[in-house]
């Protein structure tokens, strides 16, 4: 698509009216100086998260498959006869989070990644040369935007799930975990996302891995046969991230392993870790 | 005030810039010359504290880059001008770029007025033409008003009007008391726009003169003096009286003579007066052009593989820019007529650059690969 040229007119801008007459030799703008700080870092980061349309396309399809997912189950668990008197209902919320995760993982990654594939981290860094700053700022939009998003559609899931039907009277623990306790989790994810975009600076890349994350321990410890290799496979199968988050649900495929809010600490701390070295990353090499 | 001290930088084993040491001066349009790859926008990333000099460092009013207290206020940087997520509209891409800089968003729609792109401000950066983005990278460089400017190539893909306003805005920012800096691989542009050029070729300083005094030291007139093929003593008879009259004479290969310090009716009446005929008495100009080419001869490192026969064939002709080099564009002479000596003499102990010895051209193998100006990365 080619946009018209402007007018010829265009082209014979009036002057700018700053500056003139200022002494040769320096030039002092009459633009009040302001030393900005963190908070328009964040204002930035606002403004770019805002203005593409990848953002909205995951955010999006994340909407659409909470509560699509969410209600579907819903309905086909009203439509059988089984007892679901011992099964909260909220727990019914997983599987649609557990698919929305993936959506929130790729916009954690293109937030950085497609700074670096379109060259717009050379044009970032050069209005703004603190690494620190910059990253705070982009990690902090992000994980808002991404944690009210999840937040709110988790609980709207769960407020039409519990109407729906008429199981188990969930409980304040749970209904703060599966609502709260999820938007920081799966927010968390997509933070651990930007960090290894960050690294990796490549976003088809980034989002394999963070998929691999995702999944790989749980095919990895499925197909893990030999005896040998039990607490392996053990140990997989409890801290894989489906199994996380069915932890926050307190639906756990294992007996043993994370309960309650554990998997968020856990991932917190990777993340952490991970932040820890994206921001050595940025700040060593070369744009 | 920008400086340079002992600049350099290598990727692996490739040096893409050594030892660069300049010093870039405001209220004047600084021009940094040079072929392709041949370090320019290396040195402009290590300016912006975006790549890490190997060693050596360079400084922007006294601070590196990254150090400098309210970096975007005091410098604006256009680098490339697909530097830009295409998604976003050219407002919003500049209102964040205030927004992180601290600067009022009212400043956003002026820069979109002073590049011309206040009509398509809304618009997707995606679709725009290669000048356009230009000129989104030029608005994007001007937004925090700063005191020093780096561009680099602004003009690629301008139309002649675009090239016009470009030029023109160098000098006012310069005249305004800004330090200017503009990278080009154009003589022919640096001469109309600069007031002072550092030449550099693979990754080295090859010059650092105001313009005047590179024109003074590249360009010089000659006449081209053509005696009948078929009397070779003709040549020593001119040749002699050529001297005797003050002139400089130097033999071309093809046997015409390159006379200097003579006017053309002078150099006419001596031939009448030795007696000997002439085929061709003609007027020549060395552009600045040519001088440039001369000078980063040795340091290209791209060329096409049409120039293996180096020394026998003319610069390409793509160099010759019409108004500028005239004289620099020739159709492809028959090969059994060999150009040498195409280009004007250096006046004597003026070019010093020139006579540096020029690095080995490197083996095809590493030349291959990468064609364009960007660097290995």
């Amino acid at each position: 698509m080619t946009m018209p040229p402007p007018p010829p007119q265009a082209y014979q801008a009036p002057p700018q009216q700053q500056g003139r007459g200022a002494p040769a030799g320096r030039y002092a703008s009459p633009i009040p100086v302001r030393t900005p700080g963190l908070g328009d870092a964040i204002a930035s980061e606002w403004t770019k998260i805002r203005s593409v349309r990848s953002t909205m396309w995951t955010l999006g399809v994340m909407i659409v498959l909470l509560l699509g997912i969410g209600l579907l189950v819903a309905f086909v668990v009203s439509l059988s006869d089984a007892p679901a008197e011992d099964v909260p209902v909220l727990t019914l919320g997983f599987f649609g989070v557990l698919l929305s995760s993936i959506c929130v993982i790729t916009l954690g990654v293109l937030t950085i990644a497609s700074e670096y594939g379109t060259g717009m981290i050379r044009t970032t860094l050069t209005a703004c040369p603190s690494r620190a700053r910059m990253l705070i700022a982009k990690s902090v939009v992000f994980f808002l935007l991404a944690f009210t998003i999840t937040t709110v559609t988790t609980g709207v899931v769960g407020v039409l799930q519990t109407a729906m039907l008429d199981g188990a009277t969930p409980d304040t623990g749970l209904w703060v975990r599966s609502t709260v306790g999820i938007g920081l989790y799966v927010a968390t994810l997509g933070l651990l996302s930007l960090a290894v975009g960050t690294i990796v600076r490549h976003s088809a890349g980034a989002i394999t891995i963070m998929i691999a994350v995702v999944l790989l321990p749980l095919v990895l410890a499925i197909f893990m046969f030999s005896p040998s290799l039990a607490s392996v496979q053990e140990a997989l199968f409890e801290w894989s991230i489906p199994n996380q988050i069915g932890a926050i649900y307190d639906v756990s495929m294992t007996s043993s392993g994370p309960t309650g809010w554990e998997p968020l600490w856990a991932l917190l701390g990777v993340t952490a870790v991970t932040m820890g070295a994206a921001f050595l990353a940025l700040d060593r090499r070369d744009v | 005030m920008i400086e340079a001290v002992g600049l350099t930088k290598r990727y692996g084993a490739k040096t893409a810039v050594h030892n660069l040491s300049f010093q870039v001066r405001p209220g004047a349009v600084t021009g940094f010359l040079g072929p392709n790859g041949s370090g320019k926008s290396t040195t402009m990333r290590m300016m912006l504290g975006l790549d890490r000099p190997t060693s050596g460092h360079v400084t922007i009013g006294g601070h590196a880059f990254r150090s400098l207290p309210n970096a975007p206020r005091q410098v604006g940087a256009l680098l490339d001008a697909k530097a830009v997520h295409g998604g976003r509209s050219a407002r919003n891409h500049l209102l964040s770029l205030a927004q992180l800089a601290g600067i009022p968003a009212a400043r956003v729609d002026e820069v979109l007025g002073v590049v011309g792109l206040q009509d398509v401000a809304k618009k997707r950066s995606k679709g725009f033409s290669l000048g356009m983005g230009q000129r989104l990278g030029i608005a994007a460089a001007l937004l925090g008003d700063p005191q020093v400017l780096l561009f680099d190539e602004p003009v690629n893909g301008l139309d002649p009007e675009g090239i016009l306003w470009v030029r023109n805005l160098m000098k006012r920012l310069a005249s305004e008391g800004r330090t200017v800096f503009v990278s080009s691989h154009l003589m022919s542009e640096m001469a109309l726009t600069a007031d002072h050029l550092i030449v550099i070729g693979r990754g080295q300083l090859l010059s650092d003169m105001s313009v005047s005094d590179f024109i003074s030291a590249n360009s010089a007139d000659f006449a081209r003096v053509r005696v009948p093929a078929d009397r070779p003593e003709y040549r020593e008879k001119l040749t002699a009286s050529l001297t005797e009259a003050g002139g400089r004479v130097m033999p071309e290969t093809d046997g015409a003579l390159r006379v200097t310090g003579l006017p053309l009716p002078r150099i006419s009446d001596l031939a009448h007066g030795a007696d000997v005929r002439l085929w061709e008495l003609s007027p020549h100009q060395a552009s600045l052009e040519e001088a440039y080419m001369r000078m980063t001869q040795g340091a290209v490192d791209y060329r096409s593989t049409a120039d293996a026969k180096e020394g026998l064939q003319p610069p390409p002709p793509g160099y010759g820019h019409p108004g500028h080099g005239q004289q620099g564009y020739v159709p492809q002479p028959p090969p059994e007529v060999p150009q040498q000596g195409w280009y004007a003499p250096p006046p004597p102990g003026q070019n010093p650059y020139a006579a540096a010895p020029a690095p080995a051209p490197e083996p095809t193998a590493e030349r291959t690969g990468r064609t364009t100006d960007e660097d290995p990365r």
